[in-house]
């Protein structure tokens, strides 16, 4: 097991590399971010030249990519154009996606998987019928419609929630942009959940766990979903990282100043520091979780083993 | 037994995590004076002489105060800290300042204080993003060369003379130039901002009607009312709250909740039912922005003998009042100058003149286009930013407009560009093949900040590389002359040839839009779009 996470986490050294570069490369080819700094105005050439000498623009793409890989190694992810370095941007972005990202994997976590249970035992009846309906609807619907009409009726109309989360982003408030985020992840895990159930419901090792007369409830925790986990472990797993990233239009719409307010900011302001910093760090969630996932499938099957 | 363990880990994990990552406490400060209102992230930092977006822009309004203001009803410039300005030749100044003025730390407001501020503005390795506003001042080519380091530390046209006192001296005849001084590059600095600039940007210390309580920056910067403040325009608030809002429309949502007490920018999407949701407290009026599409005149097939009856045809293919009705809900009203409302008819704003041109007359138009050689390559295309300002809506319309008009549905495309830093790239590079959109948001009301930065060879915001010998003669005419009128005159004049060339379209003059809730009154724009802060009360 040691060494199996060992050298997953060494495999992780090629793909840093290789996202960094891509996404230093893609955000160099949007432009020149200088020119936009002056807003409708030309920029004085003099002035541009000076701020393109100080933020490495004036060198060619490799010489850049170097130099920000240097400085990223000594712990300095470069500045934000308003003056603040990357690493204060991040160090006040990403718990608050943190924070979001628990929120919505903990009611699709919960919600998910208690109704995919429900609807597995009861297949093909109407309260199976029921959710696979309401789930299909909510993977059809787009995160911003369910995003708007959610803040709208729970914010404007009911007023139970504050349409906008305060700049501290308490847990509290965080709850209806959580619901919305983890809304169609949930719709997934509860069909997984119910797919899995039904499937292991009539298995062998079910039944002869009846047949020794253990209480059904025992059956069910212990026996059932424990083996019907697996799937959405993984699905789970990995959506953590997708979560994180996929955050910046719920982030948007509730004006949580979060890792994808950054990376908007980032991307709307051609600010490769930003960018690529944060978009690194998301790439490390996603390796991460990645490899939690792959070490949670021994603890669930123990059959699962790694030399 | 071992499993039972695991499982508890698990959930402590959960627990820990939550608990971890909950460290935000809300600020349980008073809101009862407080108005709070949104907020766009700046783009810089909040150094006067380094801002030149409008969020940035009214902050530095709230906090600084300089020679002179621009009446946030009229536009005129007033003077403020300067008791007098006063010249013989149009070119040296001398500076009076007004006494008992000091900046919120308690540091006098002196001469120095101006002196210093500028040549810090001017300097290049400063890389200061208005150093330009500095470029009359005699001196600013040593300090700010157009290639290679500065070659002098403070421009030679500044003196102090004593505490309150100082002379300029300007490279060129220029009567309006203490008109331009309202603007916020020009504000004075504390001693403290050149002491120890980090801290000053963390927290900026001002001598205005507010100072700052603190700052966080993407995110929310509150401001209280100065209790000291000399000025005879206090806040009439406790303070003010900006809160940055990515997305106008959950500003607006906030706004109808109850959560947010000022709008100051009303998303197109609800132009719609904005009057029926607010009902008196939606405010629409002209503001100094005007749009027009600008023609890449560095372009041989849009400059050549005769195409400016093409030019001129374009125009008049516009129907400029369907469209503002239609698409903008009439938050803009059709242009008939280069110039724009806020201006007045004294300053130089004059309706009609530019005639027939800028009237929709579709028949007209495709006779002239005709007559000048007809829209190049028989297909023209015009560009605009993508990302934001929705400006793909009303492009569509201009290029549906120009297609019925000609009998040609191929005659014009919009050409969206992913960015505005692209978008910039091009216009600055040259690389434009047919016409742009172009947006001017005055930095001073005044006619001259309409037409000289925008259409005079060589100027700073001249993208279309418009040239003409007549009109940049006229422009210095009326920069040189001492009478106000005559000024203004004579650059109308200069616009007659804007008329004659139509080197950028006038399409409609915008409007500034914002909303409040019942919690506030007295809420006005000034004539730069931007809520007048300090006169909002709280009821």
């Amino acid at each position: 097991m040691g060494r199996y996470a060992l050298r997953r986490l060494l495999q992780m050294i090629p793909v840093f590399i290789g996202s960094t570069f891509l996404i230093f490369f893609m955000v160099y080819a949007l432009g020149d971010p200088v020119a936009a700094m002056f807003g409708d105005r030309a920029p004085d050439p003099a002035t541009a030249a000076q701020i393109r000498r100080d933020l490495y623009l004036d060198e060619p793409l490799w010489k850049q990519y170097l130099h920000y890989m240097g400085q990223i190694f000594q712990g300095n992810f470069g500045t934000a154009f308003n003056g603040q370095s990357v690493t204060e941007l991040m160090a006040s972005a990403f718990p608050v996606t943190l924070r979001l990202t628990i929120v919505a994997i903990v009611i699709e976590m919960v919600v998910g998987i208690v109704l995919g249970v429900f609807s597995g035992l009861r297949r093909g009846r109407d309260i199976d019928t029921t959710v696979l309906v309401i789930t299909l609807v909510v993977v059809s619907i787009p995160t911003f419609v369910s995003g708007y009409l959610l803040q709208f009726l729970f914010g404007v109309q009911w007023g139970w929630a504050a349409p906008s989360v305060a700049p501290e982003a308490p847990l509290n408030e965080l709850l209806l942009p959580g619901l919305v985020l983890a809304l169609v992840s949930l719709a997934y895990v509860t069909r997984l959940t119910r797919t899995s159930i039904a499937e292991n419901a009539r298995a062998d090792y079910v039944r002869t766990a009846l047949a020794k007369g253990l209480p059904r409830r025992r059956v069910i925790t212990r026996h059932l979903l424990r083996n019907s986990l697996i799937p959405v472990v993984t699905f789970i797993g990995t959506d953590i990282g997708a979560l994180m990233g996929g955050a910046i239009v719920t982030e948007r719409i509730f004006n949580i100043h979060g890792v994808g307010f950054q990376l908007y900011q980032g991307i709307l302001r051609q600010n490769s520091p930003t960018v690529v910093g944060f978009v690194t760090i998301l790439v490390l969630v996603f390796l991460l979780a990645n490899l939690l996932v792959d070490l949670l499938y021994a603890v669930l099957d123990p059959r699962i083993r790694y030399a | 037994m071992r499993r039972a363990t695991r499982a508890k880990w698990g959930g402590c994990a959960v627990v820990v995590a939550l608990v971890a990552t909950a460290c935000g406490g809300g600020a349980g400060a008073s809101r009862s004076a407080v108005v709070s209102s949104s907020w766009g992230d700046p783009q810089n930092p909040l150094e006067p002489a380094n801002t030149n977006e409008v969020q940035g822009g009214k902050v530095l309004e709230m906090l600084f105060r300089g020679l002179k203001r621009y009446n946030p009803k009229t536009g005129a410039a007033e003077d403020v800290i300067a008791d007098r300005i006063e010249t013989s030749d149009s070119r040296n100044f001398t500076v009076t300042l007004k006494k008992g003025w000091t900046f919120s730390n308690g540091e006098k407001v002196t001469a120095r204080s101006f002196v210093d501020a500028w040549n810090y503005g001017a300097l290049l390795s400063n890389k200061q993003k208005n150093a330009a506003f500095f470029q009359y001042i005699d001196g600013f080519a040593q300090v700010h060369p157009d290639s290679g380091g500065p070659r002098a530390k403070i421009m030679s046209g500044l003196v102090v003379k004593d505490d309150r006192t100082f002379t300029v001296k300007l490279n060129q005849k220029f009567s309006s130039w203490p008109d331009t001084l309202g603007y916020a590059a020009f504000m004075p600095l504390p001693r403290a901002f050149f002491r120890d600039h980090d801290a000053w940007i963390r927290k900026p210390v001002g001598n205005g009607p507010y100072l700052v309580d603190s700052y966080e920056k993407g995110s929310v910067l509150r401001m209280r009312k100065w209790g000291k403040y000399p000025g005879d325009d206090p806040a009439r608030n406790g303070g003010i709250d900006l809160r940055v809002y990515t997305d106008n429309n959950t500003a607006y949502t906030d706004l109808q909740a109850g959560n947010l007490d000022l709008v100051d920018d009303v998303p197109a999407a609800q132009l719609k039912h904005v009057k029926s949701d607010l009902g008196g407290r939606y405010i629409n009026q002209p503001a100094g922005i005007i749009q027009t599409l600008t023609f890449p005149m560095y372009d041989k097939r849009w400059n050549h003998a005769g195409s400016e009856k093409v030019r001129r045809g374009l125009s008049m293919a516009i129907d400029r009042d369907q469209i503002t009705r239609e698409i903008f809900q009439r938050t803009r009203t059709p242009a008939t100058d280069w110039t724009s409302p806020v201006l007045g008819a004294a300053g130089g704003y004059k309706a009609g003149l530019c005639g027939d041109a800028c009237v929709f007359a579709p028949a007209r138009a495709k006779q002239l286009i005709k007559e000048g050689g007809g829209i190049p390559g028989g297909q023209m295309t015009l560009a605009y930013n993508a990302d934001t300002g929705s400006h793909k809506d009303w492009i569509d319309a201009v290029c549906n407009s120009i297609n019925k008009s000609l009998g040609d549905d191929n005659a014009c495309v919009g050409s969206p560009v992913g960015t505005f830093a692209d978008f910039r790239n091009k216009i600055t590079a040259k690389r434009m093949t047919g016409p742009f959109r172009a947006g001017w948001q005055m930095d001073y009301p005044l006619i001259q900040n309409f037409l000289q930065p925008l259409y005079y060879t060589d100027a700073s915001s001249n993208d279309g590389k418009f040239s003409n010998h007549a009109f940049d003669k006229l422009v210095n005419e009326a920069n040189a002359a001492t009478d106000t009128g005559r000024a203004v005159t004579t650059f109308q004049n200069s616009e007659k040839i804007l008329v004659q060339q139509m080197p950028a379209i006038p399409l409609w003059y915008q409007n500034g839009s914002a909303g409040y809730s019942e919690r506030i009154g007295n809420v006005s724009l000034n004539p730069f779009s931007v809520p007048v802060y300090n006169e909002i009360k709280v009821n």
